[in-house]
C-alpha cells in the first residue's frame, strides 16, 4: 500500500484528492450534485471545495434540491459518455431517486443489449455516531447491493478512500460510493498521488490463524483494536475488510475462513437481511463441513436510528459486542 | 399555431406522410402478429398519435437524441429505428435491437438517437437533461427530444426535470403526447389545469399547446422548439393534443372512454385526414402515396420474417451485459 506516513488527511480530502487528479486526467469526468460549487462551499463535507474554480462551473455544477434531477442528469450524461460523479449529500435522500438507481442506472445497460452503458458514480454519506437520527443516517448499502448492475463500494480509511473512488469513477459501471460521515472529519494516513484501490479486492489487514473477522466501513477501526487486544492473549485474528460489497470477493473470504474454520462478520447496517447474513450464507454454502462454530454477525439494532446519545450508543454495534463474538465463536 | 407562413416544402410533407404511414401500417402488423400468438409481447398501440413524431423527426439530425416511453414505437420508427431491428426484439431474438434483452418497452438503438425507452411514466424527464448536459459540454449542438404522455406531468421527475432543464437552458424539448388518458383516467379526473402546457409558465418555459394531429401545425411548432434548443436558449414544452384509438395496452376493451369522445376523436384521425390533404392539395397524387404504402408493407413482410427466424438467446446471454464484464453464472 502506497502512503505517506506523515501525512494525515481526513475523508473528505481522501474525496477531494480523487475528485481533483480524476477531473485533470479525463474531462469527461463531471461533478453535480447540491451545494457542490465553491459558490455554495464546495459542498457541505468541502469535498469538492475548489473544483468548479479549477475546472468550470460547467463540468461542476450545484443543483436545485432535486434528488430525481440529479441522478437522472447523471444517468443521461453518462449514457452520453460522460463520466459523471453525482453526489446525494446524504444516503438517506437516495429514497427519493431509487427510480433513477434502480430501474435506470442498474438496469440500462442489460436491457439495451449493451448497447448503452451508465458509467457514472454516486457519492453518497451517511452512517451513525453524531447524532443526526433517523433520516440522515442509515447504512442502505444492502439494498443497492440486491439490484443487479450496481457496483457498491465501502471504504474505511482515506487511502481506500481515494484509491477506490478513482476507480468508481473510472469504472464502466455504475457505482455508489458510501462514505462515513464520522470518517469525512476523521485523520487518517494519506495516499501518495496516483493511488489507485481496485474494486471487487477486498484487504486483509491482519493476518492470522484462528478465527476471521470480516468487516467494512467505520466498524474497520474497532475490529482492528480489538485483533490487537486479543493477539497480546495469543489469539490470532484474521481481519479482512471487504472495501467493496459488489462485486464481494468470495475468494478472499473463503480462503480466510478456510484456513481459520470461524467467521465473525461486522457492519454498521441494522443486522437483519443484510451483508453479513449473505458473507455468512456464501461461507455456509461453501464450507460448511469445514466450520468449527456457527458464523456470527455484529451489527446495529433492528430500529431506526435514534437520536438520544445513549439510544445511539446502544443501536450501534461495540468493540465489547465484537470481542463476545470472537470469543464465543473461538469457545 | 399553424403558420401559414412557414409551410414545410412538399418533400418534406412527403416525408413526414411516409414516416406516419409507417407507423400506422407496422401499428396494425403487430396487432395482427401479436394476436396471431406468433409473438408473445406486451402492446402499448400509438395509434392516433402519429402525426406528433413525425413532424418532430423531420426537424432533427440523426444523432439528435430521442427519449420515449413504453408507448413509444412511433417514436422509435419515426426517428430511424430500423423495423427488423425493432420487430426482432419485439420477438425477443438476438438480432433485436437490445439483443432481446429489453423487449418492447425497453428499445434502444443509439444509432439513430433513441437513446432510452423507459417502462417508468415521467422517468426519461431527468434523463434527457443529461444528454443535454453533455451536448452542451460537448458543444455538439445536439438537441434531446424527451416524449411522454399526460400522465407524466403529475409525477414528480416531471417537476424536477423542467425546474433543472431550464435553469441550466438545457437544449431539450419535452413533448407531453396528451391523449386525454393515463392507463384508464380520463385527464379531467386526474389534472386540474386546463392545459399542461400552462405548467411550462411554473419553471420560466416557453410552453406551447398544439393540434397534435395537424402534422403541419406540429412541423411549425417543432422547427421553433428545435431552433431554440440549438441556439442555446433553452428547453420548450409542447404539449400536442391527440388521442389513442386502442386504450392503454392490447387487451384494453376501451370502456373507460365514452363512444361520443371516441367518435369525435375518428373525426380526427391525423392519418386519413392528412392523407387527403396531400392529394388535395396537390403535393402527391395516389399512385405516389400509394407507392409509399406499398414499399412499407413489403418492408414489414420482410421484418416480420427477419425476427420471427431470429436466433433464440441461450442461457449463457443472461450473464452478459449486466455489467461491462461477463459475471459468474
Amino acid at each position: 500500500m502506497s502512503s505517506s506516513p506523515e501525512k494525515m488527511i481526513t475523508g473528505s480530502q481522501a474525496t477531494l484528492m480523487a475528485l481533483d487528479e480524476a477531473m485533470a486526467a479525463d474531462e469527461k469526468v463531471i461533478v453535480l450534485g447540491e451545494d457542490v460549487a465553491d459558490r455554495e462551499g464546495g459542498g457541505v463535507f468541502k469535498a469538492t471545495k475548489g473544483l468548479s474554480t479549477k475546472y468550470g462551473d460547467q463540468r461542476v455544477r450545484s443543483t436545485p434540491i432535486s434528488e430525481q434531477a440529479i441522478v437522472g442528469a447523471a444517468v443521461g450524461a453518462a449514457i452520453a459518455g460522460m463520466k459523471p460523479v453525482a453526489e446525494i449529500m446524504l444516503m438517506n435522500f437516495i429514497t427519493v431517486a431509487m427510480d433513477q438507481i434502480v430501474n435506470h442506472a442498474a438496469k440500462i445497460r442489460f436491457m439495451s443489449g449493451g448497447r448503452t452503458g451508465v458509467p457514472l458514480t454516486i457519492r453518497t454519506t451517511t452512517g451513525a455516531g453524531a447524532g443526526t437520527g433517523g433520516q440522515h443516517s442509515d447504512m442502505l448499502e444492502a439494498w443497492l447491493a440486491h439490484t443487479p448492475g450496481l457496483k457498491v463500494v465501502v471504504p474505511s480509511n482515506p487511502i481506500d478512500q481515494k484509491g477506490l473512488l478513482h476507480s468508481c469513477i473510472m469504472d464502466e459501471d455504475p457505482c455508489i460510493f458510501v462514505e462515513n460521515t464520522l470518517l469525512m472529519r476523521t485523520r487518517g494516513p494519506a495516499p501518495e498521488p496516483g493511488h489507485i484501490t481496485p474494486i471487487g479486492k477486498a484487504n486483509v489487514v491482519r493476518e492470522g490463524e484462528d478465527v476471521t473477522v470480516i468487516s467494512y466501513g467505520r466498524p474497520m477501526s474497532d475490529v482492528k483494536a480489538v485483533a490487537d487486544k486479543l493477539k497480546e492473549e495469543g489469539l490470532s485474528v484474521e481481519v479482512i475488510d471487504l472495501r467493496t460489497i459488489v462485486p464481494l470477493d468470495e475468494e478472499t473470504v473463503l480462503n480466510s475462513v478456510a484456513k481459520t474454520k470461524r467467521a465473525v462478520i461486522v457492519h454498521e447496517a441494522v443486522k437483519s437481511f443484510g451483508v453479513g447474513a449473505e458473507v455468512a450464507t456464501r461461507i455456509n454454502e461453501e464450507l460448511f463441513g469445514q466450520l468449527k462454530a456457527p458464523v456470527v454477525r455484529v451489527a446495529s439494532k433492528n430500529t431506526p436510528v435514534p437520536f438520544a446519545k445513549s439510544l445511539e450508543n446502544a443501536f450501534l454495534w461495540s468493540a465489547a459486542e465484537i470481542e463476545v463474538a470472537i470469543r464465543t465463536t473461538l469457545n | 399555431m399553424s403558420n401559414e407562413k412557414n409551410m414545410p416544402d412538399a418533400k418534406v410533407m412527403v416525408d413526414i406522410f411516409q414516416k406516419m404511414a409507417l407507423i400506422k401500417a407496422s401499428d396494425e402488423r403487430f396487432l395482427s402478429v401479436i394476436k396471431s400468438g406468433r409473438i408473445a409481447a406486451p402492446y402499448y398501440s400509438p395509434r392516433g398519435q402519429e402525426a406528433i413524431p413525425a413532424a418532430l423527426a423531420v426537424n432533427l439530425n440523426q444523432d439528435d437524441y430521442w427519449i420515449t416511453i413504453y408507448r413509444g414505437v412511433h417514436d422509435q420508427l419515426a426517428k430511424g429505428v430500423p423495423l427488423r431491428d425493432l420487430w426482432a426484439e419485439y420477438a425477443g431474438r438476438m438480432e433485436g435491437s437490445c439483443k432481446g434483452k429489453g423487449g418492447p418497452m425497453h428499445i434502444t438503438h443509439p444509432e439513430s438517437g433513441v437513446m432510452v425507452t423507459t417502462g417508468i411514466v415521467g422517468s426519461g424527464i431527468p434523463i434527457a437533461n443529461g444528454l443535454g448536459w453533455a451536448s452542451q459540454l460537448n458543444g455538439d449542438g445536439r438537441v434531446t427530444i424527451c416524449c411522454f404522455g399526460d400522465g407524466a406531468s403529475n409525477i414528480g421527475a416531471f417537476h424536477e426535470g423542467l425546474n433543472l432543464a431550464s435553469l441550466w437552458k438545457l437544449p431539450v424539448i419535452f413533448v407531453c403526447q396528451n391523449n386525454l388518458f393515463g392507463e384508464h383516467t380520463a385527464y379531467a379526473n386526474s389534472t386540474p389545469v386546463k392545459q399542461i402546457s400552462d405548467r411550462a409558465a411554473a419553471y420560466g418555459m416557453v410552453g406551447v399547446n398544439v393540434d397534435g394531429n395537424d402534422p403541419v401545425a406540429m412541423w411549425g411548432v417543432a422547427q421553433e422548439a428545435v431552433a431554440r434548443a440549438r441556439a442555446g436558449e433553452g428547453p420548450t414544452l409542447i404539449e400536442a393534443m391527440t388521442f389513442r384509438f386502442n386504450g392503454h395496452n392490447l387487451g384494453d376493451t376501451g370502456e373507460c372512454i365514452p363512444k361520443e369522445q371516441y367518435d369525435a376523436a375518428v373525426k380526427r384521425d391525423p392519418f386519413p385526414r392528412y392523407r387527403t390533404r396531400l392529394i388535395a392539395d396537390g403535393i402527391a397524387n395516389e399512385d405516389e402515396l400509394a407507392a409509399i404504402e406499398s414499399q412499407i408493407s413489403a418492408d414489414l413482410d420482410d421484418a416480420v420474417e427477419f425476427a420471427l427466424a431470429g436466433e433464440e438467446a441461450t442461457s449463457d446471454e443472461l450473464l452478459y451485459d449486466v455489467y461491462a464484464e461477463k459475471i459468474k453464472g
